[in-house]
């Protein structure tokens, strides 16, 4: 895949920046506004889904690869055990809140529900991404 | 024999579960009666609603619910999540090998 127009990268890399933009404020105020880690996640692996549309696997393979992607997925998995544990450690209950709770409605508050939530984000994006590209490997033959 | 014996089992058990339900001998954990109508008060949709942003400090209510108060629930449907793309990697690469 080499990639398409001209047309079409001009507007996936004036868009790529944005749609990043947009999904990480969906993960990061998913305590705050509708949204969370689920669908910012799908928005940030969509915008480099976009990317890899308009400009072929290679030149994005070299800033998302197989296995960055592989490795980010695991990541965020075990961030969200992680932060279970700390509960645990703490001696109250697995996943409790340990964390101080804020102000309500700042974007630092709620404890550990934005740290849970950016785990999910990093394991859906990462996860998208990596079924995207296992789909594209299985026909081309090749993975770096 | 065993047949009509095990059928007769079954049919007893049903028997029996169906009179316990029915009686109220059996209390069905303390769940709050949800009506909709004069009654709502009573529910735990609405007891979640008003305490939420206290206990979880979270300005959403949705949030409190996906991680506070089912984080079970959400760490489950992460770990589906995980096994689908651990399939779906495993399930292409197995067909690349083939060609």
């Amino acid at each position: 895949m080499a990639g398409m127009t001209v047309i079409v990268r001009t507007i996936a890399r004036l868009l790529f920046p944005f749609t990043f933009l947009f999904g990480v404020y969906i993960v990061l105020h998913g305590h705050l506004t509708p949204g969370g880690g689920f669908p910012g996640g799908v928005i940030i692996a969509s915008s480099v889904i976009m990317l890899l549309l308009a400009y072929g696997i290679e030149r994005t393979q070299k800033r998302v690869g197989f296995l960055q992607a592989e490795v980010l997925e695991s990541v965020g998995g075990l961030a969200i055990a992680v932060l279970g544990l700390f509960g645990l450690l703490l001696g109250i209950a697995f996943l409790q809140n340990v964390f101080p709770l804020g102000e309500l409605g700042q974007l630092f508050s709620a404890g550990n529900l934005p740290l849970l939530y950016l785990g999910v984000g990093i394991k859906v994006t990462a996860g998208i991404i990596l079924i995207f590209y296992a789909m594209l490997f299985a026909f081309r033959g090749e993975e770096k | 024999m065993q047949r009509v014996l095990a059928l007769g089992m079954v049919l007893a058990i049903g028997a029996l579960l169906v009179f316990t339900v029915s009686t109220n001998l059996l209390p069905f954990g303390s769940f709050p009666m949800r009506k909709i109508g004069e009654n709502f008060e009573n529910s735990i949709g609405q007891h979640i609603l008003e305490n939420a942003p206290q206990q979880t400090g979270a300005a959403n209510v949705v949030t409190s619910v996906v991680w506070g108060y089912r984080g079970y629930d959400t760490l489950g449907e992460v770990t589906v999540l995980f096994a689908a793309v651990v399939g779906v990697v495993t399930i292409f690469r197995t067909f690349r090998r083939r060609e």
